[in-house]
């Protein structure tokens, strides 16, 4: 197990070296430089923005320094926010991004699997018929929809809640975006769960406990629920990348100060360092998911065996 | 490849690989899944409501007497049925809401048909040649495949967007399409291998038949059904990047307008010009709808297995 997680962790390293420099190739290969659209630069001035920058080396010192200074966890400076390291504009927006992107993780595996239980228990009955219709239509709606929708129920019709801003993180702000962002979720893991329970209810090991005069809410939490829960484990690791790439909608829906917007602005702009980095922390944090996702299986699961 | 890792989520279902043989030896089989497709209600529904939204974008914009980007300075904002002549309203600038959304249906399908085309050409390529070459080269490619797999799709595109001129079609069809053949990839591979191991290959490579022509002739011929299936759920999934990618402003630009941007233009109004939100949003959701049920209404009439 230690040796698999050990040669796991290693696999990523190539990954991720792939992601640093592909990226850092495309963005310097394309037409046009950071520079471009200030077309006022004098000619001196221009030559002392790019030794500034560094862009005046040849393409591999570039990359070279690059690296090194990824390897201090300096992901140079901003482009378009000239006061500002990339670092820092990291570090400013991950909290806010890190807990609406957990919320939403823990609301959708919470509200998903009791709903999934509940269409798999009551099924074939209008409970099922219910949930399985928010299934279709949460799978169905993608989060830019939605979330203005809500904002417009929630917030200009009903006044319930804010329609967007974020004021230090006070959680009448937190509602709506954690719920856009963890629907599609939701919507999935009810799913899973639905399918996977109705499979387990049909093993021998279940209907032999039946046969034993085990009773139904005993066979649900002591037998049915733990092996129908594998799939939802190894969904986790690609609902984490939804939730990462739905936190870019999220965040410019509702005007949250998070790294999903910084990475929008940073698209919009030109911003290449900014987009660079956003990319490699997104990877990064992506790939080390599904690791821990993978390895979660392995726990739950006693038949998986790593060699 | 070491544990699974999917970066979308979204498609596992379309991942599992079709029996080819199954149903492309006999016509009967065929005819069968038309059967089971025309005896099912919803699926019939949401094709005819596509077909009909593909026909009203495709003829709408050619009878209105607005083009989508007409200013009609009389009626500014005008709410649907406000004034005879706009049905569906107009934006803050008194363009033609209806027409201006017919119109990013149009470009809409038009992106996601195009970069569909483009991701099944590279993922079929790759896939077929993978499988039936083999040995490192297939493990080298597919290793390639994989680590894409690991990254959400959208930061490449974000990369690719950011870097090259944004809101030119071609860019946006490219950068789509380049980034959405992997699964296809990995369907096309795990087929080539089944079939490159039946008598008709062996027979072909013994009467020295090159490598490319087997490739042409026998192998993608023999894989168009599973190739079938995939491209319809691949078309509502691209639908979805591109408007994700508009309504981020990295996609289609102004005056052009595709469903994502005029969300994104409706959401900036939704306190005073709801219907600017809700005509494109509901015309968007009722397509996703629409293909999510045809799709699933493909894959289970040609795998009877299932249910």
């Amino acid at each position: 197990m230690l040796r698999y997680a050990v040669r796991r962790i290693a696999g990523l390293i190539p990954t991720l070296l792939v992601i640093i420099t592909a990226s850092f190739f495309i963005v310097r290969l394309a037409p046009g430089g950071p520079f471009d659209q200030e077309q006022t630069l004098s000619r001196e001035v221009r030559a002392n923005l790019d030794r500034a920058y560094g862009l005046d080396q040849p393409m591999v010192v570039q990359y070279g320094r690059y690296l090194r200074a990824l390897a201090h966890g300096d992901f140079g400076p901003s482009f378009k926010q000239r006061d500002f390291s990339v670092t820092e504009l990291i570090a400013q927006g991950l909290p806010v991004s890190g807990a609406l992107g957990l919320t939403a993780i823990v609301l959708a595996l919470t509200l998903g699997i009791a709903l999934g239980v509940a269409a798999a228990v009551w099924r074939q009955t209008s409970v099922d018929v219910g949930i399985t219709s928010f299934v279709v239509l949460g799978i169905a709606l993608p989060g830019f929809v939605v979330g203005p929708l809500l904002a417009l129920i929630f917030g200009v019709y009903l006044q319930w809640l804010p329609v967007a801003g974020w004021e230090g993180g006070a959680p009448r702000y937190f509602v709506l975006p954690a719920l856009t962002l963890a629907l599609p979720v939701i919507a999935y893991v009810t799913r899973l769960t639905r399918s996977s329970l109705l499979d387990v209810f049909r093993a021998n090991f279940i209907r032999t406990a039946r046969a034993r005069g085990v009773g139904g809410w005993r066979i649900l939490w002591g037998h049915a629920l733990r092996p129908a829960l594998l799939p939802v484990v190894s969904y986790i690791g690609p609902a984490t990348a939804f939730v990462v790439t739905g936190s870019l909608v999220v965040e410019t829906v509702f005007g949250l100060p998070g790294t999903g917007r910084y990475l929008v602005q940073g698209a919009i702009n030109r911003d290449y360092t900014l987009v660079m980095g956003m990319v490699i922390v997104y990877g990064t944090l992506v790939l080390l998911l599904n690791l821990i996702a993978d390895l979660m299986y392995g726990w739950l699961d006693p038949r998986v065996r790593y060699e | 490849m070491d544990g699974s890792i999917h970066a979308c989520g979204m498609n596992e279902r379309a991942a599992q690989p079709i029996a080819m043989s199954d149903f492309r030896r006999s016509g009967s089989l065929w005819s069968a899944a038309a059967a089971r497709i025309r005896r099912n209600r919803v699926a019939m529904i949401a094709g005819c409501v596509t077909g009909l939204i593909a026909v009203l974008a495709v003829l709408g914009p050619l009878v209105s007497p607005y083009a989508y980007d007409t200013l009609d300075w009389q009626h500014l904002a005008v709410g649907p049925f406000g004034s005879g002549s706009h049905w569906l309203g107009t934006d803050r600038l008194g363009r033609d809401l209806f027409v201006r959304t017919l119109n990013g249906i149009r470009i809409s399908l038009v992106i996601s048909l195009v970069s569909t085309a483009i991701s099944l050409a590279i993922g079929v390529t790759w896939g077929a040649v993978a499988g039936y070459v083999g040995g490192r080269t297939d493990e080298l490619m597919m290793r390639f495949v994989d680590v894409l797999y690991s990254l959400p799709y959208l930061f490449i595109v974000i990369i690719l967007t950011t870097v090259f001129e944004r809101g030119s079609l071609p860019v946006l069809f490219c950068a789509i399409g380049a980034v959405g053949w992997l699964t296809t990839a990995r369907i096309v591979r795990g087929q080539t291998l089944a079939l490159s191991r039946r008598e008709f290959v062996e027979a072909a490579r013994a009467t020295g038949l090159s490598t490319p022509a087997i490739l042409l002739r026998h192998i993608i011929p023999n894989l168009i059904g599973p190739i079938i299936v995939y491209a319809t759920l691949t078309i509502p999934q691209m639908i979805l990047f591109e408007s994700f990618l508009s309504f981020l402003g990295l996609g289609v630009q102004e005056p052009l307008a595709s469903l994502g941007s005029l969300i994104n233009d409706g959401a900036q109004e939704m306190q005073s010009a709801p219907w600017m939100l809700l005509v494109p949003a509901g015309f968007l959701v009722v397509l996703l709808l629409c293909f999510n049920l045809m799709g699933d209404a493909l894959s289970d009439a040609l795998d009877p297995r299932e249910r």
